[in-house]
């Protein structure tokens, strides 16, 4: 028993977190909104150097083929970074979905980046415009898209560009998993959210120790200090179930695992996005504060992939036959 | 990563788990915080330490197994799980015991660690003073020095089953020139001693356990005090870190909980009933991480606050929304102790405004300051 990530895993995220800090990507997320796709393409072959891009590509399709506790280590960084893009589609649930498609390949090498169409869930393509495969996946039934037109829908996050897709062709792939894939994801998705809490819960942090008012920071407060107490306690036991799904994903019991953690995480990033706000003050609620960039994806990503509602409902039906714990 | 056990461990959990299940009494003990209860718990210590189960972490020669941290927590969860009775020893064990390992004299460990194991000297703690709560600097119990020894007075309170215990430990102020947390010294006494008064104060559900002690120029001789004179409170922090963090609440008695609150009538339609039993599970994940980093060497800090926190709020959830589903069976049904017991929880073991307080100014780094 080691719950834990190892020494590379640790090294990994590390790296991974360097170089995007290093990126700037609040800027990137601001330019990705205006429709300007060149910095944050350069990104995106920064991180195909580090083989994140193929970090769950199967090895014959050029990609690393690591497991699911990488990939949440990865989200989870690119969640504190708030990169924008196609990430959890990318990373987390196309490698699953069609391990097959020689169009990983591409994805591998930094050249393409993939989106999807998910019944029920994901009902907008995400970056579709830029995307050099777009799929949809509707119950067992996988098609990959070509001809289309994309209809742009605006997010409440405006670094997310929504499309609604309609095609000429939706040729048939030959899918994994659906289930499963969708599966890694839900978690892809939640190891983000937590990403994005704990870099408001930082920010918000930073900002509280700086900010002086009746003459002292305002931090000192007791009543700020119990805020940002209960936003670190809701992260840090988010974030085991997220680890703890990674375990148990692929198996019997990965439906209501991975549910658990979606809530989890999105429940947590909720309470550290209104936090973050309270104690920044008017100066949060300005567009020109970058905390609304992390602000509003948290917002958009706790409804998508699954609403807390649906993925509680999910975990309450599983439990009605099932008590075992969560990452057996 | 990985919760994968070695064979060794899977051994000792099926052991456990079988001793349990012929050994646990079929009707629930009295309340351990009667007269009554006592007795019957202390018998069940004595019970649990002839299969050498009652400190399974501990060294052999104190009676003990050496079980690894993370035999300790499935012991835990085994022991819950199976309805076991409540640790009537539970101070001693997991709250001096662990102070004894780390400062005690090789004599005190001798004179006091197989009788607590064995369930013949159970312990209360002498913390709180009427004056000192989670203020513990604040104490002004005295311990005045005299040939051989010294003479403790003052008042301590809130003493949980003070009433019926043999023997307590907790903090006096040997310096009173000192500053707050310096000149405090740790203590152990009997509370049979020559000038002890235990008076029991009926708790909020009635039971009389819980007392308050008066004491008035106790002798205790010098091979009683458990550190170095004037070290009491860095003496007691460490003890108090393990009160919060891991061994006063470790996830079994959550997850047992959690397990009961899923069984009541319409549970699974209510989302608390979920979000409950996820945030048990999240607690028993957070543990093993936790045992895995002071397996590698790694101590348990400030995030013992955040432990305390977590538990003690969910405790509180768990019987609320079990009292809820009940509607009006609830107030006369098994969950009454369990839900009263909750109440305390965000207040015992430094209350959750200072933990949290902790939390902000040592895990987060926000300054300190005025309340």
């Amino acid at each position: 028993m080691r719950f834990a990530p190892d020494r590379e895993q640790q090294d990994m995220a590390a790296t991974l977190r360097d170089l995007l800090a290093d990126a700037g990507t609040a800027r990137i997320a601001r330019s990705w909104a205006d429709g300007e796709s060149a910095p944050w393409w350069e990104v995106w072959h920064q991180l195909a150097e580090l083989g994140v891009t193929g970090l769950t590509v199967p090895p014959d399709r050029g990609g690393l083929g690591l497991g699911a506790v990488e990939m949440v280590l990865c989200l989870d960084q690119l969640g504190y970074a708030a990169l924008p893009g196609p990430l959890v589609e990318s990373l987390a649930f196309l490698p699953r979905l069609v391990p097959e498609s020689p169009w990983l390949a591409e994805l591998a090498e930094g050249q393409s980046v993939g989106t999807a169409v998910v019944a029920e869930h994901v009902p907008r393509a995400l970056d579709a415009d830029q995307a050099g495969a777009v799929f949809r996946s509707d119950g067992e039934e996988v098609r990959r898209l070509s001809g289309f037109r994309l209809q742009r829908a605006e997010s409440v996050d405006p670094a997310r560009r929504l499309f609604t897709v309609e095609h000429a062709t939706a040729e048939p792939v030959a899918a994994a998993d659906p289930g499963a894939a969708f599966d890694h994801g839900v978690l892809g998705c939640a190891a983000y959210l937590l990403g994005l809490g704990r870099r408001m819960l930082d920010t918000a942090t930073e900002h509280v120790t700086q900010r002086h008012q009746f003459g002292r920071p305002v931090g000192e407060f007791q009543a700020v200090k119990h805020h940002l107490a209960n936003v670190l306690l809701e992260l840090e036991f988010a974030r085991p179930l997220v680890w703890g799904a990674c375990l148990s994903v692929d198996g019997p019991r990965g439906p209501r695992d991975v549910s658990a953690a979606k809530l989890a995480a999105g429940e947590a990033a909720r309470t550290a996005a209104r936090t973050a706000l309270q104690v920044h003050g008017a100066i949060g609620y300005t567009a020109e504060h970058d905390l609304h960039l992390w602000l509003t994806k948290a917002t958009a990503l706790r409804t998508a992939w699954g609403t807390p509602a649906w993925h509680r409902a999910r975990v309450a039906r599983a439990l009605a036959t099932d008590t075992a714990p969560i990452g057996a | 990563m990985d919760l994968d056990l070695s064979p060794a461990d899977v051994a000792f959990r099926d052991e456990v788990r079988e001793w349990l299940r012929e050994h646990v009494p079929r009707e629930p003990l009295p309340s351990l915080e009667t007269e009554e209860g006592f007795a019957a718990h202390r018998r069940w210590e004595q019970e649990l330490h002839e299969a050498r189960l009652s400190v399974v972490s501990w060294p052999e020669e104190f009676g003990g197994r050496g079980a690894s941290l993370l035999q300790w927590v499935l012991f835990e969860e085994e022991y819950y799980a199976a309805g076991a009775p409540g640790r009537v020893s539970q101070n001693g064990i997991f709250l001096l015991a662990p102070t004894l390992f780390e400062h005690g004299t090789p004599d005190q460990q001798q004179r006091y660690l197989p009788r607590m194991a064995a369930g013949t000297d159970i312990w209360a703690q002498a913390w709180s003073e009427p004056e000192a709560g989670s203020d513990l600097a604040s104490i002004r119990s005295t311990a005045r020095r005299v040939d051989g020894g010294w003479l403790l007075s003052g008042q301590k309170t809130w003493s949980s089953r003070a009433a019926f215990a043999d023997r307590a430990f907790g903090l006096f102020r040997s310096d009173p020139e000192a500053q707050r947390h310096r000149g405090l010294t740790y203590f152990l006494f009997p509370l049979d001693a020559e000038g002890v008064t235990v008076r029991p104060i009926g708790r909020i559900d009635g039971k009389p356990a819980f007392a308050e002690l008066f004491l008035d120029d106790v002798f205790v001789p010098d091979e009683d005090v458990l550190g170095e004179v004037g070290e009491g409170w860095r003496v007691a922090m460490s003890t108090a870190s393990n009160e919060r963090g891991l061994t006063l609440r470790s996830p079994g008695r959550f997850l047992a909980t959690a397990q009961r609150l899923t069984e009541l009538p319409g549970a699974l339609d209510d989302d608390r009933v979920v979000d409950a039993w996820i945030a048990a599970q999240a607690y028993r994940l957070a543990t093993f991480e936790t045992v895995t980093r002071v397996t590698e060497g790694g101590s348990l800090g400030a995030e013992a606050s955040l432990n305390k926190l977590f538990w003690s709020e969910l405790d509180v959830a768990m019987h609320e929304t079990a009292w809820d589903l009940l509607g009006p069976d609830a107030e006369v049904s098994s969950w009454v102790e369990g839900y009263l017991f909750s109440l305390a929880g965000p207040i015992y073991a430094g209350t959750n405004e200072i933990q949290r307080n902790v939390a902000a100014e040592r895990l987060l780094g926000l300054p300190r300051g005025s309340r």
